[in-house]
C-alpha cells in the first residue's frame, strides 16, 4: 500500500493539485459535516444572495450525520453518506471556495467540472466504519441549524481523518479506473 | 390462549435494536473474514480491515456500527393462540424503537412527511411493521434497522415469463453494476422473486436476514444465487466500490408462486452493515 499523505485543513492550492485519485491521506484540522437538508438551506440562502452560516475558502465538507454522542465521547458514531443527493447543490458551494468533500459514492459531471474549474478534491471515507472514524474526531459542535437534529452543521476537530483520493481537481476519478483491472 | 403483555413487545423490541445496531453477527464476521483472504485488491484489502476492526469496536464499545442507524423494520410472526393485554400492538412496537433510539444514543432518522416538510420525527419511528398470524402460542420478532444508503440502491422489475432465469440474472446484475459504490460493498443482495409487486420486495428484504452462507432449500434457486454472485463479483466494483473481486458477500433469493401473466422480480440492496436481531416472547 502506498504511503500515507499528511493534510491538514484549510487546504491550500498547491497541496490540492498535488493530491492525486488513489492516495490515502490523513486529514487534520476543522471540517465541517453537513448533508441533505442543510446543504438544501446553503442553497436557499445562495439563491437569495444571503451569507452562508459558514465560510467556505479552503474547507471541507464532510457528507455525514452523527449519532447523539454517548456520555464519556468525543463525537457519535460517524461516516459517509452518499454523496450524490448533495450533487444538485455542490457547484455552488465549490464557487464559493469549498476545496475538499467527503462522502462515498458516485459524482455528477456537473460536480466533477466543477471541480475541476474550481481546483477541489472528492475524498472517500469508508462508508459504515463509523465508530472506527468517530475515533479520529477529537471536538464536535454543532454550529448551524440545530433543528436539524443529525442534519445540523457540525464542525469536527479531526486527527489523521483516514480518507482516500477518489476524484481529483483534474478529474482523475478511481471509481472509474480501478473496477475495470479486477472485472472479468 | 396465552397472555402477552404489550409491555413485553416494548422490551424485546428495544432489546433487539439495541444488540442489532451495536453487535455484528456472527455469520456476517465470519464472512467478512473469508472475503479479505479472498480480495486481491490491496485498497479493498484496506477497506475490509477497516470494516473488520470497526465492528470490534461498536461491539466492544456498545457504540453504533454505522451512524445511520437505520429506519426500523420489523417482521413478526404472531402466534394465533396468543391474546394480547394492556395496550396496543403497533404502539407497543414503536415504544420499544423510540426507547432503544433514545437511550441507545442512535441516529433518529425519519421525517414525517416524505415530500414537503420532511420533518423529524426525533423518535425514529414510525416503524416499519409486517405481520403474519401463524400457529402456535409465541411472538416471534425479526428486528431490522435498515440504512438508505443501500435502500435507495434497490430497485423491482416487472419481467415477462420468457424473460425467465436470464433476464431475472440480468436484471440482478445490473441493479448492482448501476449502484456501484453508493450502497457501500461488499452488499448483500436480497432477491425477491413471485407473489405481487409489493409481495415480491418484502420477500427480498427478509431473504437479507436469513443466515449467510445458507442456500436456497430448492436447488435449481440455490444454483440461480451462486450465478449471480459469481457475476456480481466479476464486475470489479469491490470493496467500497474501489475495485476488487469481494462486491457482494452473498445473494439470497426467495420465491412465491405468481400470477401466470407475470414475472416480478425484487433486489432490496443492504450494505456490509447487514443488521438484524431476533427474538422469541
Amino acid at each position: 500500500m502506498k504511503n500515507i499523505i499528511k493534510i491538514s485543513t484549510p487546504l491550500d492550492i498547491k497541496k490540492i493539485i498535488n493530491l492525486k485519485a488513489g492516495d490515502f491521506v490523513n486529514i487534520t484540522g476543522n471540517i465541517y459535516a453537513a448533508r441533505d437538508a442543510s446543504h438544501k438551506r446553503f442553497f436557499e440562502l445562495i439563491e437569495k444572495g444571503k451569507k452562508l452560516p459558514i465560510d467556505l475558502k479552503g474547507q471541507i465538507i464532510f457528507y455525514a450525520g452523527p449519532t447523539p454522542v454517548k456520555p464519556g465521547y468525543l463525537c457519535g458514531s460517524v461516516g459517509p453518506t452518499t454523496s450524490y443527493r448533495m450533487d444538485p447543490y455542490t457547484p455552488s458551494l465549490l464557487e464559493r471556495g469549498l476545496k475538499g468533500m467527503i462522502g462515498k459514492g458516485f459524482r455528477s459531471k456537473e460536480v466533477i467540472d466543477s471541480m475541476k474549474k474550481n481546483k477541489a478534491v472528492y475524498f472517500a471515507a469508508v462508508g459504515g466504519a463509523a465508530a472506527l472514524i468517530a475515533r479520529r474526531v477529537k471536538k464536535s459542535e454543532v454550529i448551524a441549524y440545530e433543528d436539524l437534529g443529525a442534519e445540523a452543521v457540525f464542525r469536527f476537530y479531526v486527527e489523521d481523518f483516514p480518507a482516500i483520493v477518489v476524484i481529483d481537481s483534474a478529474g482523475n476519478n478511481l471509481y472509474e479506473t480501478e473496477p475495470p483491472k479486477y472485472r472479468k | 390462549m396465552r397472555e402477552i403483555k404489550a409491555n413485553q413487545i416494548k422490551n424485546k423490541v428495544k432489546e433487539l435494536f439495541l444488540r442489532a445496531n451495536f453487535y455484528t453477527n456472527p455469520d456476517l464476521i465470519q464472512r467478512l473474514k473469508k472475503a479479505l483472504e479472498e480480495e486481491n485488491s490491496p485498497i479493498g484489502k484496506y477497506v475490509l480491515k477497516m470494516i473488520i476492526e470497526n465492528n470490534k469496536i461498536a461491539s466492544r464499545e456498545e457504540v453504533p456500527i454505522c451512524q445511520d442507524t437505520g429506519l426500523a423494520v420489523v417482521f413478526v410472526e404472531v402466534g394465533q393462540e396468543v391474546y394480547l393485554v394492556d395496550g396496543d400492538f403497533a404502539e407497543a412496537i414503536n415504544q420499544g424503537v423510540k426507547e432503544a433510539y433514545k437511550e441507545g444514543y442512535l441516529r433518529k432518522s425519519v421525517v414525517d412527511d416524505p415530500v414537503f416538510e420532511r420533518k423529524n420525527t426525533k423518535t425514529n419511528t414510525p416503524a416499519i411493521i409486517y405481520t403474519d398470524i401463524v400457529p402456535g402460542d409465541k411472538i416471534k420478532l425479526l428486528v431490522m434497522p435498515k440504512g438508505f444508503g443501500s435502500e435507495n440502491m434497490s430497485a423491482i422489475a416487472m419481467l415477462k415469463p420468457a424473460d425467465g432465469e436470464k433476464g431475472i440474472v440480468d436484471f440482478v446484475v445490473e441493479t448492482v453494476k448501476k449502484a456501484g459504490p453508493n450502497p457501500c460493498p461488499p452488499t448483500i443482495i436480497g432477491v425477491g422473486i413471485g407473489g405481487t409487486i409489493d409481495k415480491a420486495m418484502v420477500i427480498a428484504k427478509k431473504a437479507i436476514t436469513r443466515k449467510i452462507g445458507q442456500s436456497n432449500k430448492n436447488s435449481k434457486y440455490a444454483n440461480l444465487e451462486k450465478e449471480i454472485l459469481t457475476k456480481i463479483n466479476n464486475l470489479g466494483i469491490g470493496p467500497a466500490g474501489l475495485g476488487g473481486n469481494v462486491t457482494s458477500l452473498a445473494v439470497h433469493i426467495d420465491y412465491l408462486p405468481t400470477h401466470i401473466a407475470g414475472l416480478p422480480v425484487a433486489v432490496n440492496v443492504c450494505c456490509h452493515a447487514a443488521r438484524h436481531a431476533e427474538g422469541i416472547i
